[in-house]
C-alpha cells in the first residue's frame, strides 16, 4: 500500500484565510496532528501575525474510525462494544446513550436497582473524566504535579470499574435493558471510600490552582463567550454552563432516575477559561452528592429486564427451562428485531450533551446510528473563540473545551 | 395545547403543503418536509417568540438505497425553554442530491452539513465551505452511502493464513 | 549488584563494547508522544505515578521525533493519519524502536472497516506488540521490558 501524501494546498483554503495570508503578511502555521498539547490527533492550521492567531482552522479526522458504518453490520448488542470506543474517557456514558436509545425504541423496561446502579457508575465516570480534564489542562499550562495526583484518584475509579465488570476502561457495563451484571458485595464499601476520600483531593486541587495567580493570569479573561454564541455555536456542558446557559440535560430532561436525586448545577458568568475550570470542579462536589444519594437508596431487585425476548436469560435457568434456550439461541445467533422507526436520544457527557440517532429496519441490525458528539461541537467553534489570542492561549483555550478526538471523529 | 401541536400549526399555517406529514413516535414529533422549505421553516421555528427551538442538536443523514427518495437529511432541533426535541426530515432524490443549506440559520450546522457531505455525497447549496472533513481530502466515494462497501479485511485464520500473509504488505524497514 | 561483582582489586571493570552500548540505549529510552486514541490514555496512566516508568529511564515523554528512541504506536492508526506516522518515524534519528501497543495498532482490532489500517506494521516496522484493547499499564511495561531483553541481545552490524 503506497503511502502518497497529499496536503491541502492554499488554493483550497484561500476563502478561509484572509488576505494578509496571501499577501505574505501573516504566517501559516501548522500545528500538527502529532502534538503535545493538542488532546489528540487534531491539525490546526493558524494564521499568526507575530504570536497573535489572526485565524484559526481545525482540520478534524485523524481518528475517524467509520464507527457508524461498522456498527450498521453487526447486532444491537454486538454494537454496544463499539460504543466504548467512541468517547473513550466516557465508556459508561457512551454505553448508556446506546442502551436508551436501543430501549425506546423497542419500549423496554429498566427495572429501578439498574437505573440507581447506572446513575452511579455514570457519575464515577463523570468524575475520572473531569480528573483528566483537571490533569492534563493543569500539564498544558506546566503545572505536573496535578497530572500526577489526578491520576492517582483515577486509579482508584477504574479499581471500581474493574471490580464490576473486569475492564479498566472499555467495561462494555451498560447494556440495552439494565447492566450486565449485579454488583459484587465489595462495591459499595469501595464506592463510599472513595466518596469520603475525594473531597480533600478535590480541596487540594483548588489550593493549587484556584487562587494561584500564575493561573489566573493564564486563563481568566481568555476567550470569553455569551450565553447567545454558545447556543449558536451549539455548545452545551460545562463549556456552555460556564457561559451562563442554565442547561444540563440532567434537570431539563432527566433519564434513569436522576429526578430523584438532589443536585446543582453550577453557572458561570463570564464563560472564558476560568470559568469553565470552576464549573468542571464544582461538577466533582456535585456528582459526589448524586452518588452518595444513589447509594443511598440503591433499590434491591433486579439488574436488568426480564423481557426474554431482548435480554438474554441466566445461565443457571439454561439447564432446565427450554423455553430460556430457545431464547438464548435466538439472541445470540440472530440478534433481537427493532422495528421500523427512529428515535433520538441525549444524555448529559462531561463533555456535554451526547446524543444518539437510531433508526431501526425491522431486522436485527441497526439501520443508521449516529451520535451527536459534544467535541464535534466544540471544535467547530474553536476559530470563533481563538481570534486576537496568543498561541500559548490557543493551547489554554483547546484544554479548556476538552475535546476528545474519538468523540469527535468517530 | 403541547409545543409539538403549536409548531405543527404554525408550520401548516405558513408552508401549507410543504408540510408532507407528522409522525409521532414514543413521545417524539417528527415533520417530513420539502427541501425547498427547510430554510424557511427553521428560521420560523428558531425566531417564533414562544417556541423558541434555538439550539440545533444533530444534523444527518440516512440512506434508503435502492428506494426513493434515496437520501432523508435528518434535523433534531432543540427548545431549551420547553425543553423538547422537534425532528425534522427532507427527503432528497438520489441523483446529484441538493439540500438548502441552514448555516445560515444555524452557525453549527457548517460543520455537520460538512460532515454529511463527506459521509453521504449530499450538496448544501449555499454553504460557505463545503469539502471532505472526515476523510482524507483526496479520498473516491461516500463512505456511508449503502453501496458503498464496508472494506473490510478478510480474516486470517490458521488454513488462509499463508495465502493471506502474502498478499498483505509489511514495511521492510 | 551488578556491577559490583566485577570490580575486583583493581576498580576495573571488563565487558564488551556490545553490552554497554546495548545496556545504555535500554537504560534510557525516550519514547515519542505518539498517542491517538484510548491506548494513549492507559499510557499516559502507566506514565503516571501508580505506574511509573520514569524508574526504567522513560522519565520524559518526547514530542519532538528528533530527540527520542521509541516510537509506541498506542491507539488506531487511520488512512489519513498514516502518511503522517511514517513521516515521524522516517523523522526518527536511529537507532530507534516500534511498539505496537493495543489491538488496534497490532491488528486492527475490533475494527475491520474502510477506515482503519489494519495493523501499523503495514507502515513501519514494529519490534514488539503488546495485546488488550486497551493493556493494562502493567501490559506496557511488560511490553517494554520485553523490548529491553530484545535490544540487549543485538548485536552491532557497523561501526561506522
Amino acid at each position: 500500500m503506497a503511502i502518497e501524501e497529499r496536503d491541502i494546498t492554499l488554493d483550497e483554503l484561500r476563502h478561509l484565510v484572509s488576505n494578509r495570508a496571501l499577501e505574505g503578511d501573516t504566517m501559516l502555521l501548522n500545528m500538527g496532528p502529532q502534538h503535545p498539547s493538542t488532546h489528540g490527533v487534531l491539525r490546526l492550521l493558524l494564521e499568526l501575525d507575530g504570536e497573535v492567531a489572526v485565524n484559526v482552522i481545525p482540520d478534524i479526522g485523524f481518528l475517524h474510525t467509520g464507527i457508524e458504518k461498522n456498527m450498521e453490520a453487526k447486532t444491537y448488542e454486538q454494537a454496544l462494544v463499539m460504543t466504548d470506543r467512541m468517547d473513550y474517557l466516557n465508556n459508561l456514558g457512551n454505553n448508556l446513550c446506546y442502551a436508551m436509545a436501543i430501549e425506546k425504541l423497542v419500549d423496554l423496561d429498566v427495572p429501578e436497582r439498574a437505573q440507581a446502579l447506572r446513575v452511579i457508575l455514570a457519575e464515577l465516570q463523570r468524575i475520572s473524566s473531569h480528573l483528566i480534564f483537571l490533569g492534563s489542562h493543569a500539564l498544558d499550562l506546566a503545572a505536573m504535579s496535578v497530572f500526577l495526583y489526578c491520576f492517582r484518584e483515577r486509579e482508584i475509579i477504574l479499581d471500581i470499574f474493574e471490580l464490576c465488570s473486569g475492564a479498566r476502561m472499555m467495561t462494555s457495563f451498560i447494556r440495552p435493558g439494565g447492566v450486565w451484571r449485579d454488583v459484587p458485595v465489595e462495591f459499595e464499601p469501595a464506592v463510599r471510600d472513595f466518596i469520603a476520600y475525594l473531597p480533600k483531593r478535590i480541596k487540594q486541587y483548588e489550593d493549587l490552582l484556584t487562587n494561584n495567580p500564575l493561573y489566573i493570569d493564564r486563563t481568566r479573561g481568555i476567550s470569553p463567550i455569551t450565553a447567545d454564541q454558545a447556543i449558536e455555536w451549539g455548545l452545551s456542558g460545562p463549556v456552555a454552563r460556564a457561559a451562563g446557559v442554565n442547561w444540563d440535560l440532567r434537570k431539563s430532561n432527566p433519564y434513569s432516575g436522576y429526578e430523584l436525586y438532589d443536585f446543582e448545577i453550577p453557572l458561570g458568568s463570564h464563560g472564558d477559561v476560568y470559568d469553565r475550570y470552576i464549573v468542571r470542579i464544582q461538577e466533582m462536589r456535585q456528582s459526589l452528592r448524586i452518588i452518595e444519594q444513589a447509594l443511598d437508596r440503591l433499590p434491591g431487585g433486579a439488574f436488568r429486564s426480564d423481557n426474554r425476548k431482548f435480554v438474554p436469560p441466566p445461565r443457571s435457568e439454561l439447564g432446565h427451562s427450554m423455553e430460556a434456550v430457545i431464547h438464548h439461541f435466538k439472541l445470540w445467533t440472530e440478534g433481537f428485531s427493532a422495528p421500523k422507526a427512529s428515535v433520538f436520544v441525549a444524555v448529559e457527557s462531561p463533555r456535554g450533551e451526547l446524543g444518539c440517532f437510531l433508526e431501526g429496519d425491522g431486522g436485527p441490525k441497526p439501520y443508521r446510528v449516529h451520535f451527536r458528539t459534544p467535541s464535534f461541537a466544540a471544535l467547530q467553534s474553536m476559530p470563533m473563540m481563538s481570534r486576537g489570542y496568543l498561541v500559548a492561549d490557543l493551547v489554554a483555550i483547546i484544554s479548556s473545551l476538552d475535546p476528545i478526538l474519538g468523540d469527535t471523529d468517530r | 395545547m403541547s409545543i409539538f401541536e403549536k409548531a405543527v400549526d404554525l408550520l401548516r399555517d405558513r408552508l401549507g403543503k410543504d408540510l408532507l406529514e407528522v409522525q409521532r413516535y414514543r413521545g417524539e414529533t417528527t415533520l417530513l418536509l420539502n427541501p425547498e422549505v427547510v430554510v424557511e421553516a427553521c428560521t420560523i421555528l428558531r425566531d417564533d417568540a414562544e417556541l423558541k427551538f434555538r439550539f440545533l442538536a444533530a444534523l444527518t443523514a440516512v440512506d434508503y438505497w435502492p428506494e426513493e427518495p434515496r437520501f432523508n437529511i435528518v434535523y433534531q432541533l432543540y427548545s431549551h425553554e420547553h425543553s423538547t426535541y422537534l425532528g425534522l426530515r427532507v427527503p432528497v432524490q438520489g441523483k446529484d442530491p441538493l439540500v438548502p443549506s441552514v448555516e445560515g440559520v444555524f452557525p453549527n450546522a457548517n460543520w455537520h452539513e460538512r460532515e454529511v457531505f463527506d459521509m453521504f455525497g449530499v450538496t448544501f447549496a449555499g454553504h460557505s465551505d463545503l469539502r471532505r472533513i472526515l476523510m482524507p481530502n483526496d479520498w473516491e466515494g461516500h463512505p456511508l452511502r449503502k453501496d458503498y462497501p464496508l472494506g473490510y479485511e478478510e480474516v486470517q485464520f490458521s488454513f488462509n493464513f499463508d495465502e493471506i500473509d502474502r498478499r498483505k504488505p509489511y514495511a521492510k524497514e | 549488584m551488578g556491577v559490583e561483582t566485577k570490580l575486583g582489586n583493581f576498580g576495573v571493570v571488563t565487558t564488551t563494547l556490545e553490552q554497554v552500548v546495548n545496556w545504555s540505549r535500554t537504560r534510557a529510552m525516550w519514547p515519542m508522544l505518539f498517542g491517538l486514541a484510548c491506548c494513549a490514555i492507559e499510557m499516559m496512566a502507566a506514565a503516571a505515578s501508580d505506574y511509573d516508568t520514569s524508574r526504567f529511564g522513560m522519565e520524559l515523554m518526547r514530542a519532538s521525533p528528533r530527540q527520542s528512541d521509541l516510537m509506541i504506536v498506542a491507539g488506531r492508526v487511520t488512512r489519513k493519519m498514516a502518511p503522517v506516522l511514517r513521516r515521524l518515524y522516517d523523522q526518527m534519528p536511529a537507532p530507534k524502536w516500534v511498539v505496537a501497543m493495543g489491538d488496534c495498532s497490532s491488528c486492527g482490532g475490533i475494527f475491520n472497516n474502510y477506515a482503519i489500517v489494519p495493523g501499523v506494521d503495514e507502515i513501519v516496522p514494529v519490534d514488539v506488540y503488546i495485546a488488550g484493547c486497551p493493556p493494562r499499564p502493567e501490559g506496557l511495561i511488560h511490553g517494554i521490558l520485553t523490548l529491553h531483553e530484545k535490544v540487549m541481545g543485538e548485536k552491532i552490524t557497523d561501526y561506522a
